[in-house]
């Protein structure tokens, strides 16, 4: 481990806070395109979160100190998940801190902050997104794993670092079990990033909110925080989707060289990335919260369907 | 690591497990229209995927079998349901009589079983596709649960179709497909069928004024 992989490891954080809003602003953009309506400029979110920050922070008179500390922990929780997922170099630093189920963890902990700062001021509309975003939660997790169990049924190893190493740079194999996880992983992060089948992200103002209703109190320099937070999920999510199916691109070595061809195929990635979530948003309708179960038992299904494709087909007979 | 399997054999699990997710997409779904495309496009995984078991194996008839395919189950029985549905005028929601969590988990329930029975036939099958097998008996498994689970008839008629689907899926990756001969008289009876349930679904319809074929339990001899 060299100096480079440490200055490649805050590289790739530092990519990360950039390139979360730049992201949710490009598909905002792709978005508006495909509805035919004159779309916000790529750098909306920039400027939503710079207006944010130089406000004033209102806090409600019962809001407890953990209230403000929520935004810091999930701000803290999201830019660690994007610091372990390898998007840069597969030897980085900081890939050994936490395997997948570590970083599944991680989530939940962003989770679970955010629910509860949701409920503790007390409002109707707070307690109920938090509700909300818990049964999402509970189903979407244990398919989130059972993806990861599959991806490391084929390398051997929970570590995503040798998950990606293993399917970009050995021989290239096709693993349809691959495609199964693949399929169950865009259906809950769809879930997890409150997308437009399971929550609609450009809304304050429906019964039918989920991460909105819970974000609902705040305000200034916390929700700035709350809103890049969201952002930087979307992104982790979006790479580590990128990482597991489409790993190709992504280097073993951690020399300066390597930035050159590392980062503009993860922007080219990204980019593609962003216009099918942008199509999959605009070709769906809104469920009903009760068919959100329906639709992570379907990602939960594919994913064991995914691991008894890979024991079955994939192994030595 | 184990060995890879060279790549034509890898597209071919690669397409077997294609077949699965549809079949598990049809037992999903709810709308008909849906389930008709989910239809065809099953049937053109499988010309495919019999195209590249041909191309390997150099076996010629199954080309015939899978421009058969092409025909009868992409174009042919897609395009009859289609103005089956059109004319009964049922673009309505699938019922089901189980409800969509508890027929997947049946579902999963039924590979883990196709999978374990699957396994010692394939390792005394000596073709290049027996991984294959326990998929086609998965698929076979599926479409018969979308079939009991279904009430309507148009569905369980797709049901069965699918089913056709895998059990020819099945045959092919067990014996490189059957006698040409067979593989016709299927084919013949398998539109014939069509036909006739076409004509089945206008004489439920007039009787019942439903397609429901939970009518057909009452029927008594007076």
């Amino acid at each position: 481990m060299d100096a480079g992989a440490y200055v490649l490891q805050v590289l790739q954080v530092l990519i990360a806070l950039i390139g979360a809003p730049l992201l949710t602003g490009w598909v905002n953009q792709c978005r508006a395109w495909l509805q035919n309506r004159s779309a916000p400029p790529l750098l909306q979110p920039y400027r939503q979160i710079a207006k944010l920050l130089e406000k004033d922070v209102v806090l409600a008179h019962n809001a407890s100190r953990l209230f403000r500390l929520v935004p810091y922990v999930l701000f803290a929780c999201t830019v660690l998940a994007c610091a372990i997922i390898p998007t840069l170099s597969t030897d980085l630093p900081l890939a050994p801190a936490a395997d997948a189920i570590a970083l599944v963890g991680i989530f939940a902990l962003a989770r679970v902050s955010l629910s509860l700062a949701g409920m503790d001021v007390g409002t109707a509309f707070g307690t109920l997104g938090a509700r909300r975003e818990m049964l999402i939660g509970f189903l979407a997790e244990p398919a989130l794993l059972m993806v990861f169990f599959t991806a490391s049924l084929i390398s051997q190893s929970l570590s995503l670092a040798t998950i990606v190493e293993t399917i970009a740079h050995r021989e290239f194999v096709i693993y349809p079990s691959l495609a199964f996880a693949g399929v169950a992983f865009t259906l809950v992060s769809l879930a997890e990033n409150a997308r437009i089948p399971v929550d609609n992200p450009a809304t304050h103002l429906e019964l039918t909110m989920i991460h909105e209703a819970m974000i609902l109190e705040y305000s200034g320099r916390h929700l700035a925080l709350v809103e890049w937070a969201a952002g930087l999920k979307l992104y982790a999510y979006s790479c580590l989707g990128l990482a597991l199916f489409f790993p190709w691109g992504i280097p073993e070595g951690t020399g300066f060289g390597n930035i050159g061809v590392a980062l503009p195929v993860l922007l080219v990635k990204l980019g593609i990335g962003g216009m099918v979530l942008a199509l999959i948003e605009t070709l769906s309708a809104k469920m009903r919260i009760f068919r959100a179960p329906e639709f992570l038992g379907a990602a939960f299904m594919l994913a064991v369907i995914a691991m008894l494709v890979r024991l079955l087909l994939e192994a030595p007979l | 690591m184990t060995p890879a399997l060279p790549l034509l054999s890898q597209i071919i699990n690669l397409l077997a497990a294609v077949l699965l997710l549809l079949s598990f997409a049809m037992l999903t779904q709810r709308r008909i229209l849906s389930l008709i495309n989910l239809f065809a496009l099953q049937g053109a995984v499988l010309c495919l995927s019999t195209v590249v078991v041909a191309y390997t194996t150099g076996q010629t008839h199954l080309y015939y079998s899978a421009l058969m395919t092409l025909a009868l189950k992409v174009l042919l029985l897609p395009w009859i349901l289609h103005r089956l549905i059109r004319r009964l005028n049922v673009k309505w929601d699938v019922e089901g009589l189980v409800n969509i969590p508890t027929t997947m988990l049946i579902g999963i329930a039924l590979v883990i079983l196709a999978f374990n029975l699957a396994l010692p036939i394939s390792q005394i099958a000596g073709t290049i596709t027996r991984a294959t097998l326990g998929i086609a008996l998965a698929a076979v498994l599926l479409s018969f649960l979308m079939m009991i689970t279904r009430s309507k008839a148009v569905p369980q008629v797709i049901g069965f179709l699918s089913m056709e689907n895998a059990l020819f899926f099945a045959a092919t990756s067990a014996t490189y497909g059957m006698p040409m001969v067979v593989e016709l008289g299927i084919a013949l009876d398998v539109l014939v069928g069509m036909i006739i349930l076409g004509v089945f679904f206008f004489q439920i319809r007039e009787q019942f004024d439903s397609l429901d074929i939970r009518h057909l339990e009452q029927l008594r001899e007076d």
